[in-house]
């Protein structure tokens, strides 16, 4: 088995908390098996560093399937490491080689302020969502699925703009740590439907209100954020965001 | 919402660049067809009269103090979204992120920058001499006449300018750095109206690159033409 297992050298971001300033520690694992998961290499650093009696490496991590966005690291200069739509958690250690040296940071951007080590606080992006990522009306009870006919273009744009799992690797990959990808996806997936019509002026112009008062940076249209998206959110989306604002701008009270 | 927020906003400000984008595109267009006269081998007669009309009538004359407006609303807002935006990050990366974008896309203020610097001269050298000659210690062209209308010989400007190889080489340098500028402000600046999704992506994108491509290559051809005199 021995041609299956690796020894890497990591370069791992350090720090304590958001109010203290980190640094590159460089750690040696060997015997990394192809088969393992990025997160599963992690784990083994960790459980090292304890029984050596240091601080285990703190990084945010849930269904390790790729489905819920709590996955982050900026592994070797890209969100989410080197495959292409895929999430950490879904990174093998196959796309890696023996002796290799990997440098893994955090998301970086200020309205991601660390919260230690490999973990951000990604709650702005909550914020953004509760300024009107939702539809209030009151629809009664659930409604048999085709009693509203939907376009079937439009139903698929909005299903694949709400494959968005929120978890910032956009903001992540951008020069100006914009959210407008994010931001893009969430403002798509309802306008996109007649459910979400009753609220689509407001929902725009409010949600980007909220992520400047987050502090993200604004979209230049690099397209950084579409070729790391775990999800393959299309950047036509902002194209579609910008358009929803223009309308919504220029016809709101 | 009020018109001052809409367009203070990240998106607002994104749509003051890509409207003033789309305005400098259209100029760059009547610019490199006016200027397109000097091929006409004509000792610079139809050139001349072209500027003389830009010159001499209302309509060109409104819309240069417009142009101006939106040259200045252009850069300063650009300038200003670029330190934002890198004040957004205020600890950096110790690998970029590079394969996901252009080079020139995220290096729009930098090739800005170069253009700005060209339009300095370029102005110096024919817009101020044109415009304002014969004030103060300006120099004033010379002139030619045409069925009894004296008309700025421009003409005989660009050929006196471009007998410098370095004002050639700068020149053209120029129109490299709006090469690449347009490259990805044609494309970006459709995108911030909102005018990309799928039946228009294709179009705008070939069009972008067209567009890149063919206009700084007319203009590059100006002064080379003059240079290596391929125009009589």
């Amino acid at each position: 088995m021995s041609q299956n297992t690796m020894n890497l050298k990591l370069k791992v971001w350090r720090q304590k908390n958001a109010n203290t300033t980190g640094a590159f520690v460089t750690y040696d694992v060997a015997g990394i098996s192809h088969e393992m998961s990025f997160l599963e290499m992690l784990d083994i650093l960790n459980e090292k560093l304890i029984v050596d009696g240091g601080e285990p490496v703190a990084f945010d991590h849930d269904c390790r399937e790729g489905i819920c966005g709590m996955c982050s690291l900026y592994i070797n200069g890209k969100p989410h490491g080197p495959w292409q739509a895929n999430t950490t958690c879904q990174l093998h250690m196959r796309a890696f080689k023996d002796g290799e040296t990997i440098v893994i940071e955090p998301w970086r951007a200020n309205s991601f302020p660390i919260v230690k080590d490999l973990t951000v606080d990604r709650s702005a992006f909550d914020r953004i969502i509760q300024a009107g990522g939702y539809v209030s009306v009151n629809t009664g009870n659930a409604v048999d699925g085709n009693s509203l006919p939907i376009e079937k273009d439009k139903a698929d744009a909005s299903f694949a703009a709400a494959m968005c799992i929120g978890c910032g690797a956009c903001v992540a990959a951008c020069k100006n740590s914009s959210a407008m990808l994010f931001l893009s996806a969430k403002v798509s997936h309802l306008a996109l439907l007649p459910q979400g019509a009753i609220e689509r002026k407001s929902r725009v112009l409010n949600m980007v209100a909220q992520m400047d008062k987050e502090g993200f940076g604004a979209c230049t249209n690099t397209g950084a954020c579409e070729a790391t998206c775990p999800k393959e959110i299309s950047i036509s989306n902002i194209a579609r965001l910008n358009l929803e604002y223009l309308g919504a701008g220029l016809t709101a009270e | 919402m009020t018109f001052k927020q809409m367009f203070t906003s990240s998106v607002g400000k994104k749509l003051v660049m890509g409207f003033t984008g789309i305005f400098l595109i259209l100029f760059l267009i009547v610019h490199a067809g006016l200027n397109a006269t000097i091929w006409a081998n004509d000792g610079g007669l139809m050139f001349n009269k072209a500027g003389h009309f830009m010159g001499s009538n209302a309509v060109p004359r409104v819309l240069e103090i417009g142009l101006f407006l939106f040259i200045f609303l252009h850069i300063i807002q650009g300038y200003l979204l670029t330190l934002e935006n890198k004040s957004k990050r205020a600890v950096g990366y110790a690998v970029t992120y590079k394969d996901g974008s252009k080079w020139y896309s995220r290096s729009m203020a930098l090739l800005g920058t170069l253009i700005l610097l060209f339009l300095i001269a370029h102005i110096y050298h024919f817009w101020t001499p044109s415009r304002l000659g014969g004030i103060a210690n300006i120099k004033a062209l010379g002139e030619m006449e045409h069925n009894g209308v004296k008309l700025h010989n421009l003409y005989a400007e660009m050929d006196i300018v471009f007998t410098n190889p370095y004002v050639v080489i700068l020149y053209v340098l120029a129109c490299g750095s709006l090469a690449y500028h347009l490259a990805h402000g044609f494309q970006s600046a459709f995108k911030t109206i909102g005018v990309y999704n799928k039946r228009y992506q294709a179009i705008i994108t070939s069009m972008g690159y067209g567009f890149a491509i063919l206009i700084p290559l007319l203009f590059a051809l100006m002064p080379l033409s003059f240079y290596f005199d391929w125009i009589k």
